[in-house]
């Protein structure tokens, strides 16, 4: 065994490699490009979730094209009111006041109030449930709660409750509306935050059938709707719908449904 | 060098041997960039471009380095080295030259590095892979015109297939089969086809 047949080779490739990498760093400084040095700053006061929410790749994506002027700040919903000013500083703009939104879920129908029409013993997931009868519970409309939402929500503001139904944290939601995305029966909304009362129901099913399903559906009486002084509520198809151009948190519909399917938030 | 032996290289290595459909190699960029017509013509020119100018430095490589000093067992180390680093230069350059054209390759560049068809073409150069044997080890021309027409070969199953798959799109393909699955199945019975070039004698 000759040392050469070892020591040939590996400084072949050695010299290789270091040649290549020289070259490399010198191609990479003569050829570098100069980026946009407020991109990076943007880029640092952006929450770096990633969510995609503003219709970029992602968080540096988004920085890009705030500096093009393709997209604005508002479009980010997981910022903060600081951040927004440091950017818009940065940026050289007004910062345009935005309303804040919340995702709110619209079903009371916990396991402890709205009835079963079968023991599923699938995959606990929500997606998976609904393609099993649209999932155990009796109404088809209503909240599965197997927490898809939960899994999906990268900022952490949707818990389960112990009625195995998910409670958003006003604080937390950024309003990015992942949980719209994943949620089969589409029972997440945006709605703003100022409003307190909402409607927590999609059933569309006829009086009686929401009764045997659920004690808390909406069984379309329009009790709400005659209450409402500016009318912001309409029945429509089976089910109560609040207008929030409209609303202005009177409450009386609150006060009138007897099915006390309409929520209101703790203040 | 005479013209025709070039012509038998172009038709055995876009024909006969076709990177894709022959040997099988690269299908990665095969499936995962044919989807539409546009991105498969510039990953096929990307790809031609990449081919042969891997194959002008690595036949230097093999013929005045690995040769000489008896080491050609350092063959695929060393051409996945120099095609890396290629690789990573012509993308600065392009980056730095021509914004629009680097926008245009976006990710198929840096995917390029790691395709086993470029290796696989540079290779096969130093194999006396050409049919009659000992052409293209020993001859510059031969080598990178085999380079330059497997390039060609490529971006011909690209573009086939990307014209394939945009049908697809159209057509009621059965649930199971639906993407993927379907441009496999696609893809075999294209290659079987191409099996029947297999009977040239060159």
């Amino acid at each position: 065994m000759n040392p050469m047949d070892i020591i040939i080779p590996v400084l072949t490739l050695t010299i290789l490699g270091v040649a290549f990498g020289i070259g490399l760093a010198m191609a990479s400084k003569k050829f570098c490009i100069l980026m946009d040095p407020r991109i990076e700053e943007i880029y640092k006061h952006l929450p770096g979730a990633n969510c995609g929410a503003c219709g970029a790749g992602g968080c540096m994506g988004f920085a890009e094209a705030l500096i093009h002027g393709t997209c604005t700040i508002d479009r980010c919903s997981g910022i903060k009111e600081e951040a927004q000013k440091e950017i818009s500083n940065i940026l050289g703009i007004e910062l345009k006041a935005r309303i804040k939104q919340v995702a709110i879920l619209h079903c009371h129908g916990g396991n402890k109030r709205a009835k079963d029409k079968f023991i599923y013993a699938g995959i606990e997931d929500c997606t998976a449930a609904n393609l099993v009868m649209g999932g155990p519970k009796a109404c088809r409309y209503g909240c599965i709660g197997y927490g898809s939402c939960v899994e999906v929500c990268s900022f952490g503001a949707i818990t389960m409750n112990d009625e195995g139904l998910p409670v958003v944290d006003e604080e937390k939601c950024t309003a990015c509306g992942n949980c719209i995305l994943v949620c089969p029966n589409k029972l997440f909304t945006l709605e703003p935050t100022s409003k307190i009362y909402s409607i927590r129901c999609k059933s569309l099913d006829m009086g009686k059938a929401v009764m045997d399903a659920c004690s808390v559906g909406c069984i379309g009486c329009r009790k709400c709707e005659k209450a409402c002084p500016v009318n912001a509520i309409k029945i429509i198809d089976n089910l109560a719908v609040i207008d929030y151009e409209i609303c202005n948190n009177m409450g009386k519909c609150f006060e009138a449904c007897p099915t006390k399917t309409i929520g209101r938030k703790k203040k | 060098m005479e013209i025709g032996k070039l012509i038998s290289i172009a038709i055995s290595m876009i024909f006969i041997n076709n990177f894709i459909l022959s040997k099988f190699l690269g299908l990665c960029p095969f499936l995962g960039v044919s989807k539409d017509m546009k991105p498969a013509i510039s990953m096929g020119f990307a790809v031609i471009f990449v081919m042969t100018s891997s194959a002008i430095i690595t036949w230097g490589l093999y013929n005045f380095i690995l040769i000489p000093f008896r080491i050609e067992y350092l063959r695929t180390i060393s051409f996945i080295l120099v095609i890396g680093a290629f690789v990573q230069f012509v993308e600065m350059v392009i980056r730095k030259t021509s914004p629009p054209l680097y926008k245009a390759l976006g990710i198929y560049l840096p995917l390029i590095t790691t395709n086993c068809a470029v290796l696989g073409v540079t290779v096969l150069n130093s194999n006396d892979f050409f049919s009659s044997g000992g052409a293209v080890a020993g001859s510059f021309v031969y080598a990178v015109c085999q380079a330059f027409f497997a390039g060609i070969g490529f971006m011909l199953a690209l573009i086939m297939m990307s014209g394939i798959r945009e049908r697809l799109e159209l057509i009621d393909v059965p649930e199971s089969l639906k993407g993927i699955p379907i441009a496999f199945i696609v893809a075999s019975l294209m290659s079987l086809a191409f099996m029947g070039f297999s009977g040239f004698k060159l």
